[in-house]
């Protein structure tokens, strides 16, 4: 089981550090940073689905036999693009947010909300 | 234990510590060049795990443009984190264990890591794309032809969602949002530094050689639109933040940049279109030419070059929109 499972079990604790950041910080850019953490353990937890032992990279040549599978490293190749797009949304709502209430902890912001 | 095992677990246990430092870092400055570390073990992890074409994105994407994007944005608001609560850290800690405790338990009905026979592998696609591809669309590199052709529409999908998130930057902190007045800051500018600025000028030209030399050997090797987005957005910003913003939009206009944002998803939407007139299906590129590979062929450079135009030109209108906060405040 170890010697077959490891990786995954590696990337479980990666995510889960990503999303440990993500539910306890307050502040909004480290949530995004812990966002791109979890995201990069997704990321490799799909890519490691598609290795196998003694592949190579899937593209064809005569002299190689077995490749590695196409398709999770495609729809991770553009998830990696569109998860930087996303970044930069969120990193200029937390600049926003910043202008208007002078501060990108959470907890502030709800306050300064509640407080009239 | 293999080699291959040996450096997996090191480049892992990098990875995990890399990134509890990350999340125990109250400065965040350092802990966004941390994360710039992390990216770049990942592409190793990548090259490793023979996704070469991921791994380029993600040296091109987490380590530039990312770590660009979010040094932008620390130095628009405060790059200090306040202290954490003990009565916040407890929640997140429980939750996160609990989570991985199930994700480790469910882990026992996947497939051994790296065997040959798991559902992925046996899948008949499996075949449609690593053997059938060779006759249908003739490019050696098969990620490009599932990228470009297979699961164009796909992508189409991607690149919607990056032209709404540049879009939505520029609604949020473009000039749409703030009148603009390029202020000259008084203090020393990077290109004041005599080895930066030659250094920078020098290689300008061989990135974006290389960009393009990306984009149009993405058929063959490793790279395509995406790769070779990010690396000319990377040049213009490395452009921009030596010679300063004002010089960089004497290059390259704003105007031009936003009018080349939609321009790629309309040819991407074109080329569909075009596909249809000619009496095929949407996308189907086999009508673009009297033979077959060689309409597929047109067809991915077309559509990759429309990826390429769009990725770019959202990914530096970003910075601009960054630093053009910065210079306005």
């Amino acid at each position: 089981m170890i010697g077959t499972h490891y990786v995954y079990w590696l990337l479980f604790a990666l995510m889960m550090i990503g999303l440990y950041v993500v539910i306890s910080h307050g502040n909004l850019l480290k949530k995004l940073i812990g966002l791109t953490l979890f995201q990069v353990g997704v990321f490799l937890f799909f890519i490691s689905i598609g290795k196998v032992d003694g592949g190579s990279a899937p593209i064809v040549s005569d002299d190689v036999e077995t490749y590695s599978h196409p398709l999770p490293q495609v729809l991770i190749l553009t998830a990696i693009v569109v998860g930087v797009a996303t970044l930069a949304v969120g990193l200029g709502l937390a600049v926003r947010i910043f202008e208007t209430y002078g501060t990108v902890e959470e907890e502030d912001v709800l306050e300064r909300d509640t407080t009239p | 234990m293999t080699v291959f095992t040996l450096i997996n677990i090191s480049l892992l246990a990098i990875l995990v510590a890399t990134a509890l430092t990350v999340s125990r870092l109250r400065a965040l400055y350092e802990a966004a060049m941390l994360s710039a570390l992390f990216s770049l073990v990942t592409a190793c992890l990548f090259v490793l795990l023979d996704a070469v074409d991921v791994a380029f994105t993600e040296a091109a994407v987490g380590v530039g443009i990312s770590t660009v994007l979010l040094l932008g944005g620390l130095a628009l608001t405060r790059s200090r984190e306040a202290v954490t609560p003990r009565r916040r850290r407890l929640p997140g800690a429980a939750v996160a264990i609990l989570a991985g405790g199930t994700l480790v338990y469910a882990s026992q009905d996947l497939p051994a890591f790296g065997s040959a026979d798991s559902p992925v592998q046996r899948h008949p696609l499996t075949d449609t794309y690593l053997h059938q591809s060779q006759e249908d669309i003739g490019i050696p590199n098969t990620v490009t032809s599932v990228l470009a052709s297979y699961r164009g529409l796909d992508t189409l999908g991607e690149l919607l969602v990056v032209f709404t998130a540049g879009v939505a930057v520029l609604a949020l902190l473009g000039p749409l949002a703030h009148p603009v007045d390029a202020r000259r800051r008084d203090d020393l500018d990077l290109v004041d530094y005599r080895v930066l600025r030659v250094i920078s000028a020098m290689l300008m030209p061989f990135i974006l050689l290389f960009a393009l030399y990306v984009l149009f050997h993405g058929d063959f090797g490793p790279g395509g639109g995406f790769q070779a987005g990010v690396i000319f957005a990377a040049g213009f910003v490395l452009y921009g933040l030596v010679f300063g913003l004002d010089k960089a939009q004497q290059v390259v206009p704003r105007v031009v940049l936003w009018a080349l944002i939609p321009f790629g998803l309309l040819l991407y939407l074109g080329v569909g279109v075009v596909n249809m007139l000619l009496g095929g299906s949407f996308l189907d590129y086999d009508t673009l030419s009297s033979d077959p590979a060689a309409g597929q062929h047109l067809g991915i450079l077309l559509v990759e070059s429309a990826i390429g135009i769009t990725v770019a030109a959202v990914m530096t209108t970003v910075f601009f929109s960054f630093a053009n906060r910065r210079a306005t405040r």
